[in-house]
């Protein structure tokens, strides 16, 4: 139990030396006001520095995210927001073309994600553009030990998921935005330093943060966001540390075009790192393929047709048989599972369809896992890949940044509505503590899977695969994967 | 009380700075001289000097404003001996938002649904509740007897423009009746316990508030558990502070609050408990007025 807070007050009193610090401490109150403009000219203030509410530096999907649900809620949407970011896209309304090849860069978006954005008015925008969802998903290992398909209507979905181009999520926000009636500036440069505790103890710019613009403009913010990605700036100059690592793993992507239009998204384990074909509509697909660095580079540099090849062998039979369906079901050795049959009966073994061209550059980036120690402190709050970085498996990395904006903009207004300090670090530290652990927790399965499916040992394989059929079988376990990975469950291990 | 009207005066004389420039200039020295040095610690401060001329039916109880002046440096600090008062102004604030939207007919989805409005907080200490008043659109004037207090208040509120319009003023309920000054809403948070004469002080708060007008008043119940929890614990389990420094006899329950708001013409109208959740750290709002509890009634047609 908690005492109740009139104890703090009870101290006895010991002082002494009364009146000359009276007098002084009177007339420091009684000049402030005057002095206070003293020190604006001393210290170069000027009135036409901008004061904001809040300053959103990084404009990516996740700082426009936040703009978006902030310009969405009557509590929020007459604060006075600043986004900071020299992206062109932010600015130049070039429309995005249907007919244009999807581009590799895309996020596979969760049904919790599909809501979130529905909430904020943003997902009709995104409509307008190329979208696919998928209702299936099928996960197997080149032992051929191992197969399971999930189904939407496992979790009585209609959709696991939607596979979006990162461009058209950003662009539907930015759209979203600029359709409310929202207060938001972009300055169109980048973060080069900031200033948590402007020196002044009484300026009427003491509550906020000062920022300074790579074009020498600077501006006040009482909040400033850190949406600046996983090379945050706004992070280092708060001094917040990160734990992490580098996975010795590439992953090549590209957008290719396949046979027959698909809605299932597949995922097979190779001994060096998963490729994962996730349908982008059309006859178009997403290819995320983790493998050493020597191979990346020598598959970034191979002839299309070449590349193709390793493709259909990496999505097919190369590496090792298909899987058969049942291997493992009833054997006595699992006996000790609850086996639900009715649910997986239709789901036998299929084999993805046939890739014949590539329909974009072939993109190559390293895998690492960074997570920031502290995603709040007073004035700063971070959000996105700023807070963690992770490796693009299972397509989580922006739906926790999604989460995060959100969960941030809900908090946000729950102080507007108490007329809390929005910069006051016990409200951000509310944000901190429902995303940290989520994050945290999507963290360690990812990096688990990592592990488990980066070393090419006998045993492990058959775990693995024994993993997978439970995985198929056992519904309840099944249900509570997926909807993890949809983002519906917070802690599928602790529940 | 001298040097009270002083500072009122003085504050009043001084609004537009310029005029102060020109006849005060060895002031504006000290001031700059100051503002580059940390503010003085606690201890440099002594209580103020014992208040002699307190009449008859002053509320003033000068041992308990001695404690707060003793500590009025820690206002502002989030983890100081004030921390409970920060921690529960957000459950507090939401419960005042909701009655006094109701009260007034106000919005309650918009961000400043007290525009217009004059509010009186009396006993503001160092203005942890003011300020969020100021930021939800209220008109705010501060009141408390310790002028150490609203030193620390006034200079907090200058930090950010919304809030610097706050005024601050070291005086009592009962000289503001004197003034004859009236307010939509009076808010007196975790000050009638400290208070010389709590019904006295209530027909204060009551005769501050204009025909229509909305009372808040919270404060810690005198039972049984809230003996248990706040100084057992506090005192002999957590050995926060030396033991026996509880006035206990001056809490008063939820029936004698509504008693004697009763007979200041104030009708109760909700009454709420805040529970805290020691797995969150978090108060909420709750039925439960064992413990800490918040009124908040309506002045009755005179
Ligand atoms: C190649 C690649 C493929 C990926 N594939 C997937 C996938 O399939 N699925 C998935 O879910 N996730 C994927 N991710 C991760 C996903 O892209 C990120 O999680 C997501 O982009 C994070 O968004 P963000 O807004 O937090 O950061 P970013 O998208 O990195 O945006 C940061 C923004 O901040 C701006 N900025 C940076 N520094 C400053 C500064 N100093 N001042 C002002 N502005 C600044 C930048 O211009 C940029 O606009 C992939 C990442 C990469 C790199
Ligand atoms: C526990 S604090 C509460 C501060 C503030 N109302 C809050 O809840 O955050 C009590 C305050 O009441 C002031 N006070 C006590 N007796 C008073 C009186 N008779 N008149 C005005 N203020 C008084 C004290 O100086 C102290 O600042």
């Amino acid at each position: 139990m908690h005492p109740n807070w009139h104890i703090g007050l009870y101290v006895l009193v010991q002082g002494s030396s009364y009146p000359v610090q009276t007098v002084i401490n009177l007339i420091f109150l009684l000049l402030s006001a005057h002095a206070d403009m003293e020190l604006a000219h001393k210290h170069g203030y000027h009135n036409d520095v901008p004061m904001h509410d809040i300053a959103i530096v990084g404009g990516g999907m996740v700082g426009m995210a936040l703009a978006c649900s902030l310009a969405s809620m009557p509590l929020t949407k007459q604060l006075n927001v600043a986004i900071i970011d020299s992206n062109p896209a932010l600015l130049n309304e070039n429309s995005i073309k249907k007919e244009d090849p999807p581009d590799p860069r895309v996020s596979t978006v969760t049904p919790a994600t599909i809501a979130l954005f529905k909430d904020v008015g943003a997902w009709k925008y995104v409509e307008k553009h190329r979208h696919a969802y998928f209702d299936k998903m099928q996960v197997w290992d080149y032992t051929g030990l191992g197969y399971t398909r999930y189904n939407a209507r496992d979790i009585n979905k209609e959709v696991l998921g939607c596979v979006v181009e990162n461009k058209v999520l950003h662009r539907s926000l930015l759209s979203c935005i600029q359709n409310a009636a929202f207060q938001q500036k972009i300055y169109s440069c980048r973060l080069s330093s900031m200033t948590l505790q402007p020196s002044s103890s009484s300026s009427p710019r003491g509550s906020s943060a000062k920022l300074e613009l790579s074009d020498g403009n600077s501006l006040y913010a009482k909040l400033v966001v850190g949406a600046d990605g996983s090379k945050s700036r706004v992070k280092e100059l708060a001094g917040i540390s990160t734990t992490g690592w580098k996975y010795s793993q590439n992953a090549i992507i590209c957008t290719v075009e396949h046979m027959e239009e698909s809605r299932c998204a597949w995922q097979r384990f190779l001994p060096n790192g998963p490729i994962a074909l996730l349908p982008i509509g059309d006859r178009f697909s997403n290819i995320v393929w983790t493998m050493n660095p020597e191979e990346s580079s020598d598959r970034k540099s191979m002839s299309e047709v070449d590349f193709l090849k390793e493709v259909n062998r990496a999505l097919d039979n190369g590496y090792g048989p298909h899987p058969k369906s049942q291997l493992f079901g009833g054997s006595a050795a699992f006996s000790w599972l609850t086996i639900d049959k009715s649910l997986s009966a239709n789901d036998c073994f299929e084999i993805p369809p046939k890739v014949t061209k590539l329909a974009s550059d072939r993109m190559v980036f390293p895998l690492s896992l960074k997570h920031a120690n502290s995603y709040a402190l007073k004035r700063t709050v971070l959000i996105g890949d700023a807070a963690h970085t992770v490796h693009p498996l299972a397509g989580q990395g922006v739906n926790m940044g999604f989460g995060d904006a959100f969960c941030l903009a809900k908090v946000i207004a729950e102080g507007v509505a108490v007329g809390s300090d929005i910069g006051e670090v016990s409200l951000l530290r509310r944000y901190e503590s429902e995303r940290k652990p989520a994050n945290m927790t999507m963290m360690a399965i990812l990096d688990g899977f990592q592990k488990a499916y980066s070393v090419d040992f006998g045993p492990l394989n058959v775990l693995r695969a024994a993993a997978f059929q439970g995985a198929q079988y056992i519904s309840p376990l099944k249900r509570t994967i997926i909807s993890y990975a949809s983002g519906e469950q917070r802690f599928p291990l602790f529940s | 009380m001298v040097r009270k009207h002083l500072i009122t005066r003085l504050r009043n004389l001084t609004r537009p700075a310029s005029h102060l420039h020109s006849h005060c200039p060895n002031f504006l020295q000290t001031r700059r001289h100051f503002s580059d040095a940390p503010p003085p610690p606690a201890s440099a401060l002594p209580p103020p000097p014992p208040a002699s001329n307190v009449h008859s039916k002053s509320s003033l109880n000068q041992t308990e404003l001695n404690k707060f002046a003793s500590i009025a440096d820690t206002w502002w600090d989030a983890e100081g001996p004030f921390k409970p008062l920060h921690v529960m102004n957000p459950t507090r604030l939401a419960f005042i938002r909701s009655t006094l939207c109701r009260h007034f007919r106000k919005d309650p989805h918009c961000t400043r649904p007290f525009e217009g409005l004059k509010f009186v907080d009396v006993g503001c200490g160092g203005g942890i509740l003011s300020e969020p008043l100021a930021r939800m659109g209220a008109t705010v004037t501060g009141i408390d007897a310790v002028e150490k207090n609203i030193k620390i208040a006034h200079l907090h509120a200058e930090l950010d423009p919304i809030t610097s319009s706050i005024d601050y003023c070291c005086t009592t309920a009962e000289k503001l009746v004197e003034e004859q000054r009236k307010f939509d809403a009076v808010i007196a948070l975790e000050v009638i316990e400290h208070v010389a004469e709590p019904a006295e002080f209530c027909k204060s708060l009551s005769a501050l508030t204009d025909s229509g007008g909305a009372i808040l008043i919270s404060t810690i119940n005198r039972s049984m558990r809230a003996y248990a929890t706040a100084i057992i614990m506090a005192e002999y389990v957590l050995h926060w502070l030396p033991k026996g420094t509880h006035e206990w006899s001056s809490f008063l329950t939820p029936e004698e609050l509504v008693l004697i708001l009763q007979r200041s013409s104030v009708s109760v109208q909700e009454m709420a408990g805040f529970v805290y959740n020691p797995l969150t750290g978090r108060w909420s709002l709750s039925d439960d007025i064992g413990v800490n509890f918040i009124a908040y009634g309506t002045k009755n047609n005179e």
